[in-house]
This record gives structure tokens, sequence and C-alpha cells, in this order.
């Protein structure tokens, strides 16, 4: 099975992980104005790219804390996992941390 | 009316815990209060106000006066207690970390403690769990929050020598639990050993 490096507890069994879908999505500034086109795009339309990928995953059989992972959608590969609050990491710092062998 | 006592969810398995070589040894651990902290900000005045200094390392647990403090999230942790009753411990912690923000919650009914302990007892923690056990990696004052076999677990760590460990199961995982456990014993018991 797959281990998943979850930035608390470190590497788990696949199994113990949920998908939350695309990461960082904004909330609408406000979405009172927004029309029901707009609010559907937000509520249901997310990128489905073939490569790396800005996840939300949770940790429910762990420590049960939702974090971001960037995840290749071709190899399933995990390049990066970071904790909420972390800045999404740039192209060129995962290329980096991937020449070094950083990369989880 | 019938008289509801009181018993343990794993007091039909002990006969099968005492057949148990001294490598493999189960033993169902007494009832203790537990307590669930939420807590945001840790520092001198949650450790003053508690009396102990609660673990801020993720995946680890410390003893405490009469219990452990264990380590569930960044902002979670578990209190247990051997001397308190549950509602005398959850006023206690309650009184401490409210005025900080925080909240407790008597959960001392959601999970029992089973003892591991004897050399092979991570031979068989490791057929039904994935995390490193080895000693080096996992020596006492870890833990960890997984599966095992199919029920979530929280792991403690009781020594240096990986041969002693406490699995905190939920009550009604506890009967499954020991049966994968007991099950899982037999590749690491002598035939000698067993009796039928
Ligand atoms: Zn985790």
């Amino acid at each position: 099975m797959q281990l998943i490096p979850c930035p608390w507890c470190g590497p788990r069994e696949e199994a113990e992980f949920s998908y939350g879908g695309q990461a960082h999505v904004p909330y609408p500034d406000s979405p009172a104005e927004l029309s029901d086109e707009e609010w559907a795009h937000y509520v249901f339309f997310r990128a489905n790219p073939k490569g790396r990928f800005a996840e939300r995953w949770n940790h429910g059989a762990g420590c049960r804390r939702w974090f971001n992972a960037i995840r290749d959608t071709a190899t399933y590969r995990f390049e990066r996992v970071y904790r909420l609050d972390d800045p999404k990491p740039g192209v060129t710092e995962l290329a980096r941390s991937r020449e070094e062998g950083t990369a989880p | 009316m019938a008289e509801l006592l009181r018993t343990h969810p794993l007091q039909a398995w002990a006969g099968a815990f005492e057949r148990l070589p001294d490598t493999v040894r189960l033993t169902a651990e007494p009832y203790v209060a537990m307590v669930d902290v939420r807590l945001s900000a840790v520092g001198a005045e949650a450790s003053a106000a508690l009396g102990l200094d609660l673990p801020t390392a993720a995946n680890t647990w410390v003893p405490t006066d009469d219990g452990r403090a264990v380590w569930l999230g960044p902002d979670e942790w578990l209190l247990t207690s051997t001397t308190e009753a549950p509602e005398e411990l959850e006023a206690r912690v309650r009184a401490a970390v409210l005025p900080l923000g925080g909240s407790a919650a008597d959960v001392s009914a959601q999970r029992i403690g089973l003892r591991l302990t004897g050399a092979r007892v991570r031979d068989v923690l490791a057929t039904g769990c994935s995390i490193d056990l080895h000693p080096r990696v996992f020596g006492r004052g870890r833990s960890a929050q997984t599966t095992l076999g199919q029920a979530g677990v929280v792991l403690l760590s009781l020594s240096d020598g990986g041969d002693d460990h406490v699995v905190l199961v939920r009550s009604s995982f506890a009967g499954y639990l020991a049966d994968w456990l007991l099950d899982a014993a037999l590749e690491f018991t002598p035939t000698t050993a067993r009796q039928e």
C-alpha cells in the first residue's frame, strides 16, 4: 500500500487518509452578489490536470488534521505535503526538491 | 429490576490472554479516567494551570503524576488519571484550560487500554500496522494514532526495548482487536505452550 507522508505524523498507509479535492480554491469575497452561474463555478468546477495538482487531504485515522499536498495525478507520486497555513510551493521550488531528493 | 453490573469489554478474553506465552503477553488495563483537551496556545500559563507540560512534539506522550498526557494533534491531547474519577478530572482540567480558551471533555468510556509486553509483541503489532516500531524510532515516550488490523488505535511505547506497549482502542472495537491480536500472536507462540 502506498504511504502518504502526513505533515504531523509522518508516513502512513493511504487508507488512513481521505481526499478533499482541489486546494487553494478561494471563497468568494461577496457570495451574495454572485450569479447562479458564478456560484456554480465556485461550488462545482475544479481543475483536472494531468500532472502536478495541489490537493487537500485529511489524515482521518491519525491526527485528523487537514493538510495540502502536491501530487502528480499521472504517477500518484506525492511531491510535497505542507500545512494549511504554509504557502503553495512554486514550480521552481518543487523542481529543486526533486533534484536534491528531498521530496517525500 | 435486573441489577446492571459494570463489566470489562474484554472480560471474556481473560482466559485466552492467560494462555499466551511470556514473549507475547496481553493484559487488559483497568479503567482509567480520560479527558480530551483542546487548547490552541500551549505555554507557561497552560503548564501552570494544568500542573504539567503538554507534549508539543507530534506523536509523543509524557507521564504525569498519576497518568499520561498523549499528543493527539497540534491543539489536542488526551489526559489520563488513575486516581481521579472521570468527572473530577474533567472538572479540574476544564477549569484550568477554559480561561485560556480551551475545552475539556470526559472521554473515559470511549477507549480501553490493552498492555502488550514481551520480546515478540513488536512482531505481533507489525503484522497489522505500517508504522516503524523499531525502538530506535518508536522508543519510550513515542505514540501513534494509526490503524491496527481494521481498528483505529492509539499506540504508546513504554520502553526503549520495544517490548512494552499500550494500545488504546474504542470499547466497541476491543473484542475485535483482542481476537485479531490472539490470531496474530499465534505465529509467535511455541506449540508446546499452546493448550486447548
Ligand atoms: Zn497525521
